[in-house]
């Protein structure tokens, strides 16, 4: 016996020019999307009751955006990136600075802090960009641990007490829909990038970097593009988070921004994208059910990640993919 | 000379952290983002058993502690890494995973404060070339030699010292040759553990066993070994010396929290300039793109 997959009638006639011909291949099409934007922009409604998990969707749309650009570094561009806290804590600094010390207004100081923060993580990845391997992980691994050095030793920026007086958002709607607009505009425009030409071409390098090489196209340029964008995601992040707490500290360079995004990725399903957002959705509630456990969450992630990638990597995204579009049987041989 | 001195001690000490990391990278090409966290738990076996088992025997309880570890490594590759061999991605988050879980593990079980010290072997000090010394730092200084030239005889003169060589040089040639991939793998991410502990009994009674050590093991050996050339032997020694006296410079004249702020820049400064570390010759069309 052996299982066979078949794909549904109904999804070899939604690729082509049937699509549209009936509600039937239109909701088939449409229904997970709509369902996922429809769903996370109810969520701060459906919470209306409970403030304190309306601040865990804050939390937890900053963890899908993190693991949105992990899962697009690691999956798209080929570089493992084992320190997302470097992109928050750099996007948080720079959105403190540009907030406090020069008293740009909220609406600006985010934005403007996520493009220059992308910016600065760029320049400081650049040396490694033309090498393969490991030394991404390597160096991205050691950014945040020597930032923190570096602010602690030279009690700049705030010093180990950060920098306090980060304006606020007007309210708690703000708050909540700031973050969830920004996190499903992300996931579709890099949904669309990814097969856009230069998205081809990330993955190429990824594939086979000699033959991009080979076909005259410079591969730490494209490099530098992917990590540009994978930092404008993580600064966002971070940028998003020292408005939300007010402060930026060193504990935005904090273990956890790097770990949980690398295990929401592992556990949703790597290079679907919209499994970094659903590995994240799941981890981030359950960390703060866990919170009691302090450190010892880590440990709980690791285990989990571990354990997914050893028994189950393709994760839970491609797995309800497969649901979704086919269906199995037993067939004997 | 105090600059000397310290200097070298400073580089064995390095050498002897990075010595097990590049060892599995080199044979197995398992980057070992683990090797952190096996330091600090072989400190703390140690410790605990030393101190659990009252009357143990000092030597018994370090051999005791670094054998464990080493038997650890070895189940990481037997059970985990087997599996997932030559996807480098989830080789990497995977040992990476696993040396986050033994750290904050060992943070939640209660490790930190400085209660978690291991005794020195011999306390006192002496005076070398003028500048005083303690028997401790001076034992790290013969123990790194001496682990050098054991591993090099190993890697010369015995059958499986020299199959880890012909893996590390050509894993294809080496398994036609019959040598056993897999078990090859095995061994060395246990003699990388091994010496991983070996390190930590060593370089622990110095100060106290903290998580945070083994976050900057990793971060050094890494550092060590990519300006060495990564999986290149002669790179790590003088790359621990090169590394090991910058360090010992800044701490002199600037201050001390600039270790990792050096470490880093050397990276960033070799990566620059030769891609594929001081040694890495033979690989440096593989490491550049």
């Amino acid at each position: 016996m052996r299982k066979e997959r078949i794909d549904r009638g109904l999804k070899v006639r939604t690729q082509g020019i049937y699509a549209i011909t009936s509600a039937r291949e239109i909701l088939y099409l449409m229904g997970p999307r709509v369902l996922l934007i429809a769903g996370l922009l109810a969520l701060p409604f459906v919470f209306e009751l409970a403030p304190y998990w309306k601040k865990v969707i804050n939390i937890m749309c900053a963890y899908a955006l993190l693991a949105l650009s992990f899962d697009f570094l690691a999956n798209y561009v080929g570089l493992v990136c084992l320190g997302g806290a470097f992109f928050t804590g750099v996007g948080g600094y720079f959105a403190a600075i540009f907030n406090v010390e020069l008293g740009i207004p909220i609406w600006i100081s985010m934005p403007l802090a996520t493009i220059v923060g992308a910016g600065f993580c760029t320049l400081c990845l650049l040396p490694c960009l033309p090498l393969r391997g490991v030394y991404f992980a390597i160096v991205t691994l050691m950014y945040p641990l020597l930032f923190t050095r570096i602010i602690e030793a030279l009690n700049i920026l705030g010093g180990t007490n950060g920098m306090t007086g980060v304006a606020p958002f007007p309210n708690a709607y703000f708050e909540n829909y700031t973050i969830i607009v920004v996190v499903l505009v992300f996931l579709f425009a890099m949904r669309r990038f990814v097969n856009e030409d230069v998205g081809l071409v990330l993955r190429a390098v990824k594939d086979n970097d000699q033959s991009v090489r080979a076909s005259g196209i410079s591969v730490t340029r494209m490099r530098i593009i992917g990590v540009f964008i994978a930092a404008l995601l993580g600064c966002f992040a971070g940028a998003y988070i020292a408005h939300l707490y007010m402060w930026a500290g060193i504990s935005l360079f904090a273990l956890d921004f790097s770990i949980i995004p690398i295990a929401a990725v592992v556990i949703g399903g790597g290079g679907t994208l919209v499994g970094a957002l659903i590995g994240a959705f799941i981890l981030v509630p359950l960390s703060e059910i866990l919170r009691a456990f302090g450190t010892f969450r880590i440990v709980i992630y690791c285990a989990i990640l571990t354990g997914f990638i050893v028994f189950k990597s393709e994760g839970i995204m491609i797995y309800l993919q497969r649901k979704y579009h086919q269906f199995e049987r037993w067939v004997k041989v | 000379m105090e600059l000397l001195v310290y200097g070298i001690i400073n580089s064995i000490t390095l050498s002897l952290i990075s010595l097990g990391f590049t060892l599995v990278y080199s044979i197995s090409r398992v980057p070992n983002f683990a090797h952190g966290a096996l330091y600090v738990a072989s400190g703390y076996l140690t410790w605990l058993f030393l101190n659990e088992f009252l009357g143990i025997p000092y030597l018994l309880a370090i051999l005791a502690g670094v054998i464990i570890t080493s038997l650890v490594g070895a189940a990481i590759y037997q059970f985990i890494l087997v599996r997932i061999r030559g996807m480098e991605i989830s080789e990497i988050i995977a040992t990476y995973a696993i040396g986050l879980a033994i750290l904050e593990g060992l943070r939640w079980g209660g490790l930190r404060g400085g209660t978690f010290v291991l005794p020195t072997f011999f306390a006192g000090s002496i005076n070398v070339l003028g500048v005083s010394v303690d028997y401790q730092r001076l034992i790290i200084v013969g123990a790194g030699i001496l682990t050098f030239v054991i591993l090099y005889m190993f890697t010369r003169f015995t059958k499986v010292g020299l199959a880890f060589r012909g893996i590390a040089q050509d894993e294809r040639a080496a398994m036609m040759l019959g040598i056993n991939s897999d078990m090859t793998a095995v061994l060395s991410l246990a003699i990388g553990s091994a010496l991983a502990g070996l390190a930590a009994v060593l370089l622990l009674p110095l100060g106290n066993i903290v998580v945070e050590g083994g976050y900057n093991v990793l971060v050094f050996a890494v550092a060590v070994c990519v300006i060495g050339g990564l999986g290149s032997w002669g790179g790590v020694i003088v790359a621990s010396f090169i590394i090991g006296f910058a360090q010992i410079l800044t701490e002199y004249f600037i201050s001390a929290h600039y270790q990792m702020v050096v470490a880093l820049l050397a990276i960033i400064i070799t990566l620059l300039v030769k891609p594929s570390g001081i040694f890495g010759k033979q690989k440096e069309l593989e490491e550049r793109v």
